[in-house]
Order: structure tokens, then sequence, then C-alpha cells
């Protein structure tokens, strides 16, 4: 009872914690620009695909762990000045639009270069489980805890504690003003996407070990992504890692006590029912219009 | 202005007309049918998105609606498939009411997640109730009949939805132009100002996004009808916005850049076949180029270079 | 009775209460000025009877009815329009519709007559048409009757509101600011219009800047300053007041 109890609280929060890297990712590109971006989702697949595609390839593993997390930052550096910077101020269908293309573009070159087949990557510390109260706890799943947790603290004193960190904060509050003091806001948001790129690639690496990769598994992470963002109210950080934890736990006991087959509906209506009570989120600020 | 967006429709008509007499052979009818299709849903999405002003990213679930109501009523239960056809359009338009309320108390992003959700869920119920539906796989559709009549051919159906397409576009001009068009307008303009006024900004709302919501499940009756075929497919994530794509491409608030946006993003996929495993590449690069170059849709933007209103 | 009385309103903001327990009333048929500095609450106090805002306690009526926490498309029904401070045109819309969604509650909203186009309908629809253009003759826009709202100048614009709350057939007009930044002559012109607006009846509710427009129109003023009352009466007898004087320069009493 209870290890199957502690079973499912684990896969859930290890799915979970890539859930809040990705919803990570979609906060900080809101906060830099006030985009949802679509192609969040595929930085997480581009992170594990290019993971198993170096390691194959024969490289060492932290060597390629590293470049598949810096190849898809550099991408996301492309994308804002090639698709986002032209376009600042369009309007929220228009920007979707060319999220949503820039997906299917990264999906694209992903299924000619590296093949529509399905991948693993070995586990970075063995396969050896680990027995706790009867339930299983795969070394990998702690990898994936303890570097989203490790990965949460840095964002955490960047932006509390770096210069840096703070004119990103600044900017996402009020952009004119930022611009104003003078930030550079053009740079904020760039560097915005190169690092919700990375957090989304890392995400991926992580857990491709647990549950595989393939060049269209992006779409499916990238909602669930969105989703968590969007329960810890769109914008707060702390909210999208809750957010993160929360999908994935909520996830995992569904498919577990409930119903396995609806399991990638459940964060849906988990979105829509938190959403009919509490239109911004678990902790989205309250705003008052002014006329 | 009135005068010239019925002219459009004269244009409209004539076009549909003379089409069937000069397309070469049967690949292009089936094409310019899956066109008007497509172009009588996205007139509905329009006014829903650029008319309006709001979004939904989870159309495509309710058309799965209307198809699956198409295949499974006549199939299981043996009902007529006018019947059933409109039986998927009550259920549709029940279901969008009755979500709708709180749905459009949301906002932007917010509403965008809430629709898009809701698409996702229609389509995994769609994917899961295989002993409906056929599963993954889908199912085959009977054939619409009418009085003895079995709609079977064709040139038949392409008469049939030249006539929807015909009534949409006169009905969206109607519509535009009367005092409910013009509140759901003043809405996307200035939404305080239209409440001021005495719009109920939420009753008006639900109502366009019902009435979106019906025409893509009628439609997707009539698509499984002259398929004679449906998959989950039609009521995915990716059909939703390929929907929405068709909107803005063509271009927001705009009659007749619903129906270019439609027949330029039926044609491509068929026209991008040429490029064996580079489709989606391209599909993507083509969406970006668009919305980059031309972020208010094709019609508004050469409208406005050509001094041209409307 | 009076047409509009206002008890105790106050709203907070979080910590900031930037309408504090305010009362007055309205009689019908006059013109109706509130004033104050910047941030006195003046346009909040606005957005609390036009339904914009939800007061935190207080009591609004109109007519006797209690009106507090209804929504502004409740409000319109009972005759209450107003314009704003920051304009809130309709930019996708041409200039004359944007008058005849004003008559919004005036006309037939039916969806499927309007999709079939029926006679009654239309007719209607053409009558209201001409009544706007008439409109936009009565607040100076003739000029633009054919024009679209984005290319119209901001004086223009201004007026434009005026004209799509005045084709609700209002009682109780609110205007937010209508002269900022205007010139002069433009000034001028919209003192003459507002007192026109009066002397058909409706009763004007005003906050304004400009003190000479103020004292020109108004039959009675209440001075806000950080969101409380600080006093209420005719244009004389808010001039004499000490309070008023000792905010206007500066100096707390």
């Amino acid at each position: 009872m209870l290890a199957q109890f502690l079973q499912f609280l684990f896969s859930g929060a290890t799915v979970g914690a890539t859930y809040a890297l990705a919803a990570l990712g979609f906060t900080l590109i809101y906060n830099a620009s006030n985009v949802i971006n679509f192609a969040q989702g595929e930085f997480i697949m581009l992170g594990g695909m290019l993971a198993v595609f170096f390691t194959q390839s024969g490289l060492p593993l932290p060597v390629a762990l590293v470049l598949a997390t810096l190849i898809p930052a550099i991408v996301g550096i492309v994308v804002e000045k090639l698709a986002i910077e032209p376009v600042k101020g369009a309007e929220t269908v228009t920007l979707i639009i060319i999220t949503i293309g820039t997906s299917l573009v990264i999906r694209g070159l992903t299924a000619v270069f590296l093949g529509k087949g399905t991948h693993s990557l070995p586990a970075f510390s063995g396969d050896t489980p680990i027995e706790i109260l009867g339930a299983t706890l795969m070394p990998q799943s702690l990898w994936v805890l303890g570097v989203t947790a490790v990965v949460v603290v840095v964002l955490w004193y960047f932006f509390n504690r770096t210069l840096t960190g703070k004119a990103m904060l600044a900017t996402s509050y009020n952009s004119l003003a930022a611009e104003l003091v003078g930030i550079n806001t053009s740079k904020v948001l760039f560097m915005s996407f190169a690092m919700s790129a990375a957090l989304g690639a890392v995400g991926g690496i992580l857990v491709t070990p647990i549950t595989l990769t393939s060049y269209d598994v992006g779409i499916m992470l990238g909602l669930k992504g969105f989703v968590a963002a969007v329960v810890g109210g769109l914008g707060n950080g702390l909210g999208a890692v809750i957010g993160g934890l929360l999908v994935g736990i909520l996830e995992s006991f569904g498919a577990g006590y409930l119903s396995s087959a609806y399991k990638d509906a459940i964060p849906f209506v988990l979105i829509l029912f938190i959403l009919f009570f509490m239109p911004r989120g678990l902790f989205g600020a309250r705003v008052t219009d002014r006329v | 202005m009135q005068k010239r967006a019925y002219f459009g429709l004269y244009i409209v008509i004539a076009v549909l007309a003379v089409l069937p007499l000069v397309v070469p052979n049967s690949f292009y009818l089936d094409l310019a049918i899956r066109m008007a299709i497509n172009a009588v849903i996205v007139l509905g999405l329009n006014l829903l998105i650029g008319f309006a002003g709001q979004i939904s990213l989870g159309h495509a679930g309710f058309l799965g609606i209307g198809a699956y109501a198409s295949a499974v009523l006549p199939t299981h239960f043996g009902w007529h498939p006018l019947l059933a056809m409109g039986a998927g359009a009550a259920v549709t338009g029940l279901l969008a009411a009755v979500l709708a309320r709180p749905i459009f108390k949301l906002k932007g992003q917010y509403l965008a997640m809430a629709t898009l959700g809701l698409g996702i869920i229609i389509n995994i119920a769609i994917r899961n109730e295989a002993t409906w539906t056929g599963g993954p796989d889908g199912m085959p559709v009977p054939a619409m009949g009418l009085m003895g009549f079995e709609l079977t051919s064709d040139k038949h159906w392409y008469w049939v939805v030249a006539l929807m397409l015909s009534v949409s576009v006169w009905a969206s001009i109607n519509l535009i132009d009367s005092p409910f068009g013009r509140a759901l307008r003043a809405l996307h303009g200035s939404e305080v100002a239209s409440q001021v006024v005495g719009v109920d900004v939420v009753r008006y709302k639900v109502a366009i996004f019902v009435m979106s919501a019906v025409f893509a499940s009628l439609m997707g009756s009539v698509t499984a009808h002259y398929v004679g075929f449906v998959t989950p497919n039609l009521a995915d994530f990716f059909h939703s916005i390929e929907l929405v794509t068709m909107v803005v491409i063509g271009g927001m608030a705009s009659v007749y850049g619903s129906l270019i946006g439609a027949v330029l993003l039926t044609a491509l996929p068929q026209a991008l076949a040429t490029f064996e495993g580079w489709e989606t590449v391209a599909f993507g690069m083509i969406l970006m180029v668009c919305m980059i170059f031309m972020p208010k849709g094709l019609v508004p933007t050469l409208a406005a270079k050509f001094g041209k209103g409307d | 009775m009076a047409l509009l009385d206002v008890n105790k309103l106050s709203i907070h903001f979080g910590g900031v209460k930037a309408v504090q327990e305010v009362s007055f009333s309205i009689d019908a048929g006059i013109v109706y000025a509130v004033i104050g500095p910047n941030g006195a609450g003046k346009t909040t106090l606005f957005n609390l009877i036009t339904g914009v805002y939800k007061p935190t306690s207080g009591e609004i009526r109109l007519d006797g009815e209690s009106i507090g926490g209804k929504s502004p498309n409740e409000l319109a029904v009972r005759g209450v329009a107003r314009t704003f401070q920051n304009l809130q045109i309709c930019m996708n819309m041409s200039a004359i519709e944007n008058v005849m969604v004003g008559a919004h509650l005036r006309l037939d909203r039916n969806l499927l007559k309007a999709a079939l186009r029926l006679p009654t309908l239309t007719r209607r629809d053409a009558e209201m048409r001409v009544e706007a253009a008439e409109l936009m003759r009565f607040v100076g826009l003739e000029k633009y009757i054919e024009a679209r709202a984005d290319s119209m100048p901001y004086g223009a614009l201004k007026r434009l509101e005026i004209a799509r709350a005045l084709a609700m057939k209002p009682r109780l007009i609110f205007l937010d600011e209508p002269a900022a930044g205007l010139n002069p002559k433009e000034t001028i012109e919209v003192d003459e219009l507002i007192r026109k607006v009066a002397d058909s009846g409706i009763t004007v509710v005003l906050v304004e800047h400009d003190m000479k427009m103020v004292m020109n129109l108004s039959d009675r003023i209440l001075v806000l300053d950080y969101g409380k009352k600080l006093a209420e009466g005719t244009g004389e007898e808010v001039r004499r007041n000490p309070d008023v004087i000792a905010a206007y320069l500066g100096a707390h009493a």
C-alpha cells in the first residue's frame, strides 16, 4: 500500500522535475517578452536526442552532455534573433504561430538528421535500484531531482544576487522603465531564450535514461511544461517549480490509481479545474486594469 | 465598404460555379472540396479570433466531436446520418456553452491554455475509447444519404460544400455589419468601453465561441462523410493549430482572408509533398516567414499596400 | 430625491486607500464637477460609480436603487454613460461605428436575425447610422463621418467618446477630463459642447483640471484630496473654503 504510494510519488516527482525545468523555461521567456514559447518542448527533445547522438558517436559522457546543453542554447539564441526580435509587440496569436513554426522546424530537422527512431541513454550511475520502504527508486531519478534542485538554487541566486539577474527581473516588471535606467533589454531577451533552451535541454537529457526519447516527444512535454507554468501562475518562478512537481505527481497518481490510458489527459483536466477557480493559477499576481 | 464586401461574395460564388468546369481532374476537385470545408470552419473561427479577439487552440476537438458523432452513431446505433450530425452539433454546442462561461473569464495566455487543454482532452478521449471509435486507427463512416439518394460522387459533394461556403460567407458579412457584430468587434477594440455602453462581454464571447464550435462540429461531420473514414488526427492539437494558422495567415478580422488562408494551407501540404522528408521543416519555415513579414496576415497586408479598406 | 446618492464609499487596493468614505449626492439636471490634485482618487471614484471597480464598502444609489458592485453593462441599462481619461476608442472600427456601438442597447442584438440580414434589423440599423452621423455633427465631428477611428487626431477622438456616450441616450453622463490634452480653442469648443449636453436634459458629472472650465460649467463641485472628501458646494463656496485653498497651495493645514 505504502510501497505503491511511494512508487508513484517517486516516478511522479522525477517526471515532475522535468516539467518544472520546462516550466521555468516558459516563465523566463514569458517574463522577458510576454511570449509563450511553444517550441519549449523541442528543446527538451533536442537535449535528449543530442545526448544520445554524441554518446553514440563515442564522445565521453560529460562532453556529450555539455554539448547537448550548449547546442540547444545556441538554437534558442538563433530563434530569438531571427524569429522573435523582429516581431516584438505582435499579437499573441501571431507569436504563438511563429513559435509553433519554430518547433516544426526543429522537430523536422531532428527527424531528417537524427532519424525517427526511439533512443535511450545509459543511466549516469548504473541501474541498481535503491529500495525505500518497499518502493524502488532508480539512481537516475536522484540525478533528475538533484540537478533540478541545484538549478533552482542557482537560478534563485542569479535572479536575487547578481546584477544581470536583477536586470532581467526588472525588465520583466517593466521593460520600458528598465530600458530607461540603462538595461539592455534586447540582451535580456536573448539571454532568456538561451537560458530557457538550456534548462529544457538539461531536463531532456536527465530524463532520457528513464523515459526514452525520439524526435516527436517534444510536443507533449512542452505542453505539460506550459500547464505547469500556468498552474504556478505565469511569470512566477517558484510557482513554475511547484507547478511542475504537482503536475508530475498528480499525473503519476492518476495513472496509477485511476486510469493509465488517460495519463496524458490528467495535466489538462487539472489546469482547467484550477483556472476555473483561480483564473491566474495558484500563485499568479492579482492585477487591476487601469482605465 | 459594405458594397465592396458583397461584391466579394459575388466573386466567390462565380469562382465556385466555374471551378468544376475548369479543374483538370478529380485530384483537384477533391482538393477544392477540402479547401471549401476548411474555409467554412475558418470563417467561424475568424469571427472568434479575428473579430472578437479571443483565442482558441482547441477547435479541432469540436471538429472531432462532429466527425465521430457521424461515424459512431450511425455505425453502432443505426442513427440516420443527418440526425447524427445534428446530435454532434448539439453536443458540441452544449459542451462549448457549459465550459465557455468559466473559460471566458480568462484572458490572453490563460485562455490559450484552457482551450488547448479542452481540445487535448477530447482528442485523448477519442483515442482511448477504442471500442466505440476504433482508437488510434480510426473507423469507417457510412455514406450520407437522404431519401434514397446516396451522396457519394465528388461532383455532388462539391455542390453541397460550395453552397455551404457561399451561405457562410454571406452570413459572416451580414453578421459583422450588425449590432451583434459591432459588439463583438468593440469588445476586441476596448473591452471596458464596450461594457460601459452595455455589452455583456462574457455573453458575447460565449455566443461566438459556441457558434464557431458548432460550425467546426458540423464541418467535422461533413468531412467524416466525405472522406468516409475518421482518425483521431482530425481532433489533435496540431489540427487546431492548423486552423488557427489559416485564420492568421489569411488575415485576422477579414472574411476573404479566411478563404485565402484556408485555400493556401490546404494546398500547402500537397505542394510540399515533393520535398520528401523535409515537409515538416518547410511547413514550419513558411509559417515563420509569413508571420514575421506579414504579422497581420495576407489580405490585410495587401489591402494596406494597395490603399483599400477591408 | 437626488438622482445619484453616494454614501461612505471606499475602495482599497492592497494597503492603498484610494477612496475613503466619500459621500455626496447629485440632483437631476445639473452639472457636477469633481476636482482635486493628481492622485486624489477622481478617476477611481468614476470607476467605482460606473461599475469598473467594485467598492470595498459604502453604498451607491441611482434613483433610490442600490447599484454598488453592479457591472458596467448593467449600469448602461440604467442610463449611465461615461468617457475615459485615457481614450478607449475601438481602433479596429470606423468612427461612425464607434458611435453606433454606443446605441448597442437600443438595437436588436439577435445573432440569427443579423446573420440572415432580416429587413427589420437592417432598416433599424440604417436609421441608427443616420442618427449616429447626426450625433457626430452635434459634437463637431462632421469632417470625420466617413473616417476610420485610427486616422483621427486626439482632440477628435475625445469628442468621439462623447458622441458614443450620447448614443446611449443616457440620463447621467460621466466625463473624465474631457479637455485634457486639448488646445485652448478646442477646450472652449468642448466647454460649449458640455453646455449643450447639459441643456438637452442629461445630468453631467465631470472630472477636469481646467479650473476656468469647471467654474464656468458646474452647478456644484466636489473636492477630493488623498481619496477623501475635502469640500463640497457651489463654485463660490468651494473657492472660499480654507481647506481647499490650503490643498491647492500645497500647504496642508
